[in-house]
């Protein structure tokens, strides 16, 4: 498949998204009032500001799925020319799966996959 | 200049870029920011695919607009920025050294605009479709490139030992 095409199929998903809601927009029938435009909590009056601080557990959370997401990546173009470079590339990953491993076992060690 | 597809897709999607990236400076909201990043990296990686980079504009898409993002959010999220007046600034030295800086861009940039526009950096090398495969990204990284690669190993693992360190302080 050539570029060009998949530049043509990603905008055949755009245009396919956005012209379901836009249509959608157009057919439906709407009325607006201020009402509806309120945060909904069960019914009662809102009170105070929607602005929280997060626990810092999502953060550490989220950074260890952007590092195994990275590595993933990494064995990506691994897994296509595995077969042609052989032991060479096996032995490589091999090293570089055991040193993120490494940093998994540090965050799990210092109890940051603990949710408390 | 030839007036074909890739032209124009190259021109629709710099004006997109430039345009996302000037509603994300102006934003007030940091989220709304964040949302105009996106499409931002959106574009970019569509600026990749005319330059026959398939396999990193894949990943433009998956870790940047994907990964990156929610960690950005969870960052903001962090901050707890409840009132917005906090990020206005009066006109000190951090802002004299950000226009001194945006300058250096603007001139680098224009150095690099020039030399482009001037006929030396304008071909595209007929091997660019084959470069920009997962294939030869993978038989140059795991030969020529290997020890890159693993440092890029020890990278992750600073990063994870690094955002555990910053927020142990939870967890003691």
């Amino acid at each position: 498949m050539s570029t060009e095409s998949l530049i043509v199929f990603f905008i055949a998903g755009v245009v396919m998204v956005g012209g379901g809601i836009i249509v959608s927009e157009l057919v439906a029938p709407t009325s607006k009032n201020a009402v509806k435009d309120e945060t909904y909590e069960c019914g009662i009056p809102t009170k105070g500001e929607s602005w929280v601080q997060f626990k810092v557990g999502y953060y550490l959370f989220a950074i260890l799925f952007l590092i195994f997401d990275v590595e993933t990546i990494f064995m990506v173009p691994w897994a296509v020319v595995m077969g042609e470079l052989g032991l060479v590339a096996f032995i490589e990953i091999l090293i570089f799966l055991i040193i993120v491993s490494l940093g998994l076992l540090y965050a799990w060690q210092k109890g940051a996959l603990k949710w408390d | 200049m030839k007036f074909d597809l890739e032209t124009v897709l190259f021109f629709s999607l710099a004006v997109m870029a430039i345009g996302s990236a000037i509603m994300m400076i102006t934003r007030k909201s940091p989220i709304t920011s964040a949302l105009y990043l996106i499409l931002n990296f959106f574009t970019v990686s569509g600026l990749y695919l005319l330059l026959k980079a398939q396999f990193i504009a894949i990943i433009q898409v998956l870790v940047y607009m994907g990964a990156i993002m929610v960690l950005f959010l969870f960052v903001i999220m962090l901050l707890n920025l409840q009132d917005e007046k906090i990020l206005k600034e009066k006109f000190t030295y951090r802002k004299i050294t950000a226009v001194l800086l945006s300058i250096f861009l603007f001139c680098l940039l224009s150095f690099t605009i020039y030399f482009g526009f001037s006929g030396k950096f304008t071909a595209m090398s007929d091997k660019a479709v084959e470069i920009g495969t997962a294939e030869f990204l993978g038989s140059e990284l795991f030969t020529n490139f290997s020890f890159p690669f693993e440092l890029a190993s020890f990278l992750l693992l600073a990063a994870i030992v690094g955002a555990v360190v910053l927020a142990k302080k939870k967890f003691e």
